[in-house]
């Protein structure tokens, strides 16, 4: 298992746009994916999990990926939260 | 017969002809959610994923349209929203609750979705609490598919259908299971649910306010779709004489097939073209029986409606060349596209005023691949030089110019592609906004024929909203300014050389008809039920007295005297003929 924490810090937050990305991203990998902010914990392949994150800019989320193919999910997925989701 | 029974509701007479059968209503009851419990859980998930199907469809048909309409943020929520109807997470959760707690998918799917709406309004941030508004949306989309599978399914042959409001959509729905009438709440004469009833042949009744509220499910309903009357539980004297008239209706018809080979011409020799206008492929064969000397108007809306997803060159060009060839050697004229915004748009993005926004040719040009796709299609249907090509909505002359770009460039393509059609094709627009009529003169230099749409062209010279049945007694057919126009686009019209027909449902009405031929038209394009009717109508007219009537109607100056003349025209010459129909 791969666990991350991570700052949100483009201005408009985890809104809709890169929340669909992430999804997308994740859809491409087998691994369990999951997106915790302040314990409320949502299924990171469910976009109406993801829609359901209050993530605005400076809050702090962790990411777990969990499954064979964990090493690389992580890699596309945290780099795309660390490129504030192509919003900078 | 009595009229004022108590059991008598009166309405507007949207669709000729008599039903009698057993009512099927469709209420507000049938949208609320309920959790029912259910026992074929295979049917069950069936109707989830042919919701969830459905819903994905019609969303596609609004993304890939209004795309460059919506903006970056409207389009990511759409794209979501899209998203959702495919959330594997989501959809799991779904079909095992209904497994498990076996109880109805629209139940499940309700409460399933409201659990994420909760977590959302209990955010502090105010876009999660909208967030939750674009969830709504899609949950009460699946929800209203789920329901609406339900209910049709529910329908049996031979009922009357009582609703609040029906789409067109609904209407062909409806149609394919052998609905005898439909009886509506809300809706004016003019409403595109009342044309397809007319054109279905389907005897309607709309713009009753309450009929939902008093008619309840399993009444004997009779619908009186001359006289918009809708009799509940009719008595003994009542029911004979309804079954009565419709024998003596069914006696008519046989008179009137007689005259199905017989021309359109008045006593003193005057040909009219009596022309059909197709919304349905299904009508094709009503065409041929009723004796059309070709189709005027072919609605190429309802391919588009009942496909979900725009039907591809191929497709469309398959029921053009089908449409072409059962006709031929008569004449087919397509209209392009002519859905407005209204239909294609979101619900948050909606324009105030669907009528004067972005539809007919203007959203055509903007979605040039679209349009060119159709004109393709129709071009290629072409190839016994029996189609004609019409574009709607022309209000300028750069619209008209633009559309012949566009169609000479397909052109252009056909011939590299070795595809053949006919390099004469004619091309003609619909006058139906009044800047058109205005420019009749010079809009005939640029095309061969007019096409009137009085529907529309009525209610943009008056200003009368044709589907608010609080105004619809200011919808005028007979306004002097409505008859002055129509003279002047067809005089206009004729010295610049193009053929001239009307194709709204003015055409339809037998007061009218004397006035339309003396104004000098030279076809006339109606539902392909009324044709027989009005043929009979014209064989026993003068043209040189219509020409007079109308020569007078044009010196009038309000609706009530030109009303009251045609009316006293009609009585004295022509009652006769219809006799039988309408007392």
């Amino acid at each position: 298992m791969i666990e991350n924490k991570i700052k949100i810090i483009n201005n408009a937050g985890l809104h809709t746009r890169p929340a669909a990305t992430i999804v997308k991203l994740a859809a491409k990998y087998k691994c369990d994916f999951y997106i915790n902010k302040d314990g409320l914990n949502v299924n990171g392949k469910s976009i109406i999990g993801v829609m359901t994150l209050a993530a605005e800019k400076g809050s702090e989320v962790t990411l777990t990926f969990e499954g064979e193919d964990e090493k690389e999910a992580s890699q596309e997925i945290v780099d795309y939260f660390k490129r504030g989701f192509d919003e900078l | 017969m009595k009229h004022d029974k108590s059991n008598i509701l009166h309405g507007l007479a949207a669709a000729p002809g008599l039903a009698i059968a057993v009512a099927h209503l469709y209420t507000k009851e049938e949208i609320k959610v309920i959790p029912e419990d259910i026992t074929d859980i295979d049917e069950a998930l069936n109707s989830l994923h042919q919701a969830l199907e459905k819903s994905k469809k019609e969303l596609r048909k609004v993304f890939d349209l209004a795309v460059d309409k919506l903006g970056e943020n409207r389009a990511a929520i759409f794209e979501a929203q899209l998203m959702i109807l495919d959330d594997p997470i989501l959809i799991k959760q779904i079909e095992d609750r209904i497994r498990n707690e076996k109880k109805s998918p629209d139940f499940i799917v309700d409460d399933e979705i409201s659990k994420y709406q909760k977590m959302m309004r209990r955010s502090s941030e105010t876009y999660l609490k909208e967030r939750s508004h674009d969830i709504e949306d899609i949950k009460q989309r699946i929800i209203r598919n789920i329901k609406k599978r339900k209910w049709i399914s529910r329908i049996e042959n031979d009922v009357n259908v009582v609703a609040p409001l029906l789409t067109p959509a609904d209407s062909v729905l409806f149609s394919r299971v052998n609905v005898k009438g439909y009886v509506t709440d809300h809706g004016g004469l003019t409403s595109h649910a009342a044309i397809v009833a007319r054109s279905l042949n389907i005897p309607a009744v709309v713009g009753l306010h309450d009929a939902t509220a008093k008619i309840r499910n399993g009444d004997l309903i009779i619908v009186d779709g001359f006289h918009g009357n809708v009799i509940i539980n009719p008595d003994s004297d009542q029911l004979n004489y309804f079954k009565e008239r419709i024998e003596k209706l069914s006696l008519l018809d046989s008179e009137l097939s007689a005259l199905k080979d017989l021309p359109a011409e008045t006593l003193d020799g005057r040909k009219i073209k009596l022309l059909a206008n197709l919304d349905l492929q299904d009508e094709i064969d009503l065409v041929m029986q009723n004796g059309a000397e070709g189709i005027g108007l072919v609605r190429t809306e309802q391919i588009f409606q009942e496909h979900d997803i725009f039907p591809e060159e191929e497709e469309q060009f398959k029921i053009y060349k089908g449409l072409a060839e059962k006709l031929f050697p008569n004449d087919v004229t397509i209209r392009t596209l002519d859905i407005g915004g209204d239909k294609v748009l979101p619900v948050d993005v909606q324009e105030p005023n669907p009528f004067l926004g972005w539809r007919g040719v203007r959203l055509l040009l903007d979605n040039k691949n679209l349009f060119k796709k159709q004109i393709r299609a129709i071009l290629r249907s072409s190839i016994h030089r029996n189609v004609k090509m019409m574009i709607p909505m022309i209000a300028s002359i750069r619209e008209i110019r633009e559309s012949k770009k566009l169609i000479e460039e397909c052109k252009q393509e056909l011939r590299i592609e070795n595809l053949q059609f006919d390099e004469e094709i004619k091309i003609g627009i619909m006058i139906e906004v009044p800047s058109a009529a205005v420019m009749a003169k010079e809009y005939a230099d640029e095309v061969s024929f007019f096409s009137i749409g009085t529907n529309d062209l009525i209610q943009y010279l008056l200003a009368v909203d044709r589907g608010n049945d609080i105004i619809s007694n200011l919808y005028q057919e007979f306004h002097p300014a409505v008859v002055r126009t129509l003279n002047h686009i067809i005089t206009e019209g004729k010295s610049g050389g193009v053929e001239i027909t009307i194709c709204g449902e003015m055409a339809a009405d037998l007061i009218a008809i004397p006035l339309l031929v003396g104004l000098g038209l030279d076809a006339i394009s109606v539902s392909p039920s009324a044709i027989p009717f009005l043929k009979r109508l014209i064989r026993n007219l003068n043209y040189s007295e219509a020409k007079r009537l109308a020569d007078e109607c044009l010196k009038l100056r309000t609706e009530p005297e030109i009303n009251h003349k045609l009316k006293n025209f009609y009585e004295s010459k022509l009652l006769d003929v219809t006799k039988n129909i309408f007392n």
